[in-house]
């Protein structure tokens, strides 16, 4: 079950890698993607040279948008499979370890990323419109799973005494499920700001990318729904990990490392969510507060197991 | 997904009147109005996250003193510095407070006028029709509805909308809860203030290593403890009086030394009562009245007996510290009263003794013996170096008892005399013929034992913040509107007409404002 998990690890990294590689193709042919506009623009300057230039130009764009559509649908067919192989990962893993596959932290950013990848598929199936933010979504899914993969792996090992308890399902589940739709909800930001900046007419990469996402206040709301549905989540995680901490370590709260990351993190969501309530307060700038929190999600993630001792040190890297 | 949706801030007040208000007054209030705005709030907000990192980024004293300590070693220049910012204690720092406190006081004077408006509102009803309905960004016209404005206000409360019937309109309004539920979340923060102060008030916390045995068994009490701290209100006699003996430890372990489970089994004598068994371990702590007792760590004490020149027998039982998961134990069997000369009860100058070691429960099968390879005593090693001489204890320094004190070696008044490997039952004769016995081990334990008398406030308090904010993200306030009015038509005598408004963002208004019109219509089919 082990090695089937491991397995099957590859397999969702390669199906995202194919979404991402599908969903660059959806861009580079779209209409407006850079072929696209390339194509337009040699159709414009060959306008005034000779006719068999201009029909050449013409085909070109006259078959992208099929050939855009066509490896759009084929990234969504890769990310559904990799979803799935990334859940059999996660649940072959949670056989072999005979518990719930989170209690070290390379299960953990198994378990987020796919929620992540769920959450984006729920959020695709009620809008279909949004499709091409799964390019990043695909690319975030590739970073985070190379990083697990490579970095984190832990060979299977049963839990420590302190972990051994139904509050690890509760309370690490819940920071799973909140962890992997602010994850989402942080591309959608990124993808809003980026798509501002298009509309701005500012010049080069990241803004070119805008010209495939949809609208600007359709990204916002989306950004929105996602992080304030992730955050009465993050809430419950944080108090269910309070209530366990008080019964393993004697304290509800201590400033442990990554109790104190936990904290910056809800602080700064709900900074958004006042940021987003606030009239004077400019869109943009709650985005770019999207922005900075889940950059403090990804400390608590990352940085915080690696870098600093606690009581929390269950990573198990070495 | 849950349909969350925005609203916009509540409409900032309007700005003071240019009448004869005092200057001072004036400054006061815009002041006032500037901290309690929401904008003030956000960036208080994201300042008391911003504060929070130092805490995570430099070693703090409340959670690791020894940490402090090594890095104000490493680093003479800045450590005091920062220690005298509060840097290595940030939580407890005054300027952290200020923010906290500056947010706790906008908090309050934001919610408080927000409650008093709300509760208005609850009492208040829903505001009267507009004139033009066709305008509102809902509108139908009931074509097939008999104009019975009693029978319209029944089929809205029903639905559970608020009502109020005026001559031949009728206004509804839904979704109160959205703002009650903002209002009970920014309460709660308020009640989670509110009981970690209480905690930290009447609350106390006390640590203690408790070897097994009836003859180490230990009493509440602050003379008892290791290291205690008592919050502002409480002292010595507040504790709750009840003795506690370790009287066994169990533990189980994996192949590979990994720990499975622990246990520690106690007999506990609580206000009179006779004495019972109880058993605690990690996330389970044995919980009495006004204290709970939790296990930290757990480790080996071994039993050492000295024979001394005079042929005296001593015991001790040494708590040796853990080093590592494999339970190997480093600290020291001491016998100050050793070589006493019982018919004179004086001592020869530098005749006490003193063993420092490591205790592997499970000893390698070569050399060298320094650390255990199994948690478990499978095969048992004390590994030490005995040391005789002037233990320097009469000087009143209060040295660890778990080293020995390395200022006496340097200064020759304590001398090595040797070191040897004893397994349980084994004896070493010194080179004076004094004898040490390694008898056996018992387990020990480290305690924690707290009350925090807040938790209950702040445990209500996060269940309430919880609700609070669910209802508040997923509410929706809308209201709606019906008026019966003459057709304009020959066919039918009146016409009802109808308009919907969501006060807040609500995407999926449209389709519940069809289906209330249909609702409204089956009902007033006459
Ligand atoms: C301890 C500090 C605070 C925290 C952690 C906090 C947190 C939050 C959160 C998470 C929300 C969004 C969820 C909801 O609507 O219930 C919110 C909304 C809101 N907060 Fe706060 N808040 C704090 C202080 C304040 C202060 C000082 C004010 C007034 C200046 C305020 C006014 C509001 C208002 C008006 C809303 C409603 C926004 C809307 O209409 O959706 N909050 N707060």
């Amino acid at each position: 079950m082990a090695a089937l998990s491991d397995q099957l690890l590859v397999v969702a990294i390669m199906a995202y890698l194919i979404a991402m590689v599908c969903h660059a193709a959806e861009y580079a042919f779209g209409s407006r993607g850079a072929v696209g506009r390339a194509a337009t623009r040699e159709l414009v300057t060959a306008g005034g040279g000779g006719a068999s230039v201009t029909t050449e130009a013409e085909v070109v764009v006259a078959e992208t948008p099929r050939r855009a559509a066509l490896a759009g649908r084929a990234a969504v067919g890769a990310l559904v499979v990799a979803a799935l192989a990334h859940l059999g990962c996660v649940l072959s893993r949670g056989v072999a370890d005979g518990r719930v596959p989170w209690g070290n932290m390379y299960e953990f950013v198994l378990a987020v990323t796919f929620v992540g990848s769920a959450a984006w598929l729920v959020v695709l199936a009620r809008r279909p419109a949004v499709r091409h933010l799964g390019l990043f979504i695909a690319l975030t899914e590739v970073l985070l799973l190379g990083l697990a993969g490579m970095v984190l792996y832990t060979p299977i090992t049963p839990l420590q005494p302190a972990l051994n308890s139904y509050w690890l399902a509760i309370h690490v589940t819940a920071a799973v499920v909140a962890s992997g739709i602010f994850l989402v909800g942080f591309v959608s930001a990124a993808m809003y700001l980026i798509r501002l900046g298009y509309d701005e007419g500012r010049p080069g990469f990241p803004f070119t990318l805008g010209a495939r996402v949809p609208a600007a206040d359709a990204l916002e709301r989306l950004t929105f729904r996602l992080n304030a549905f992730a955050f009465p989540i993050w809430t419950f995680a944080v108090i269910a990990g309070a209530i366990w901490a008080e019964s393993a370590w004697g304290r509800y709260w201590g400033w442990d490392p990554k109790e104190t990351w936990a904290f910056i993190s809800w602080v700064v969501y709900a900074g958004y969510l006042h940021a987003r309530a606030t009239a004077s307060v400019k869109r943009s700038t709650a985005a770019w507060i999207v922005v900075v929190a889940w950059a403090t999600m990804l400390m608590n993630l990352f940085g915080v197991n690696l870098f600093f001792s606690g009581l929390h040190s269950y990573a198990g890297v070495k | 997904m849950a349909a969350v949706d925005e609203r916009t801030a509540p409409t900032e007040a309007p700005p003071p009147s240019a009448g004869r208000i005092h200057p001072l007054l004036a400054l006061l209030r815009n002041s006032w109005r500037q901290l309690t705005s929401m904008r003030t709030a956000l960036i208080l907000l994201l300042l008391l996250a911003l504060a929070a990192i130092p805490g995570s980024v430099l070693p703090q004293r409340p959670v690791n003193a020894d940490e402090v300590t090594r890095y104000a070693a490493q680093h003479p220049r800045l450590a005091p510095l920062l220690d005298r910012l509060g840097a290595f204690d940030v939580f407890a720092s005054p300027w952290f407070a200020a923010i906290y406190l500056l947010l706790f006081v906008s908090l309050v004077g934001c919610i408080v006028p927000r409650l008093r408006d709300h509760v208005r509102a609850l009492r208040a009803a829903p505001p009267a029709a507009p004139r033009r309905l066709d305008r509102l960004p809902q509108h139908a016209a009931l074509s097939d509805h008999d104009g019975d404005v009693s029978a319209i206000a029944a089929a809205l409360r029903r639905r559970r909308w608020r009502v109020a019937v005026r001559g031949d309109a009728v206004s509804a309004e839904k979704g109160y809860l959205k703002e009650t539920g903002n209002l009970l979340f920014h309460f709660a923060l308020v009640g989670v203030l509110v009981g970690v102060a209480l905690g930290s008030w009447y609350g106390w916390h006390a640590n203690r290593l408790l070897v097994a045995g009836a003859d180490t068994a230990f009493c509440n009490g602050l003379q008892q403890y290791d290291q205690y701290g008592l919050g502002y209100r409480v002292d010595g006699s507040d504790l709750p009086r009840f003795c506690l003996e370790l009287t066994d430890f169990a533990a189980e372990y994996q192949p590979s030394g990994q720990a499975k489970s622990f246990r520690a089994i106690a007999a506990l004598d609580a206000d009179g009562s006779p004495a019972r068994s109880v058993s605690f371990s990690v996330n389970h702590p044995l919980r009495l009245g006004g204290a709970n007792v939790y296990l930290i760590a757990h480790g080996y004490a071994p039993v050492v007996r000295y024979t001394d020149r005079y042929g005296q027998r001593q015991e001790t039982v040494a708590p040796f510290l853990t080093q590592d998961d494999m339970l190997t134990g480093e600290g020291v069997a001491a016998f100050p009263d050793a070589n006493v000369d019982p018919k004179t009860g004086q001592r020869a100058p530098r005749q006490q003794v003193v063993f420092e070691g490591l205790y592997l429960p499970t000893a390698p099968d070569r050399g060298p013996f320094v650390r255990s390879t199994f948690p478990a005593e499978r095969s048992p090693a004390l590994n030490i170096v005995a040391y005789r001489g002037d233990l320097g204890l009469d000087a009143g320094i209060p040295g660890s008892v778990y080293r020995v004190d390395q200022h006496q070696v340097e200064t020759g008044r304590l001398k090595q005399v040797g070191s040897k490997l004893l397994r349980v039952g084994q004896s070493w004769t010194l080179d004076d013929g004094t004898t040490v016995e390694f008898v056996g081990t018992r387990p020990w334990v480290a305690l924690s034992v707290r009350h925090d008398p807040g938790e209950s406030i702040v445990l209500g308090s996060v269940v309430m913040l919880l609700a609070g904010l669910m209802l508040s993200l997923t509410g929706k306030r809308r209201r709606v509107w019906f008026r019966v009015g003459p057709s304009p038509t020959s066919g039918r005598s009146t016409l009802v007409e109808a308009g919907g408004l969501p006060r807040t963002d609500y995407p999926a208004f449209a389709e519940e404002f069809a289906q209330l019109i249909r609702d409204v219509e089956t009902s007033g089919k006459g």
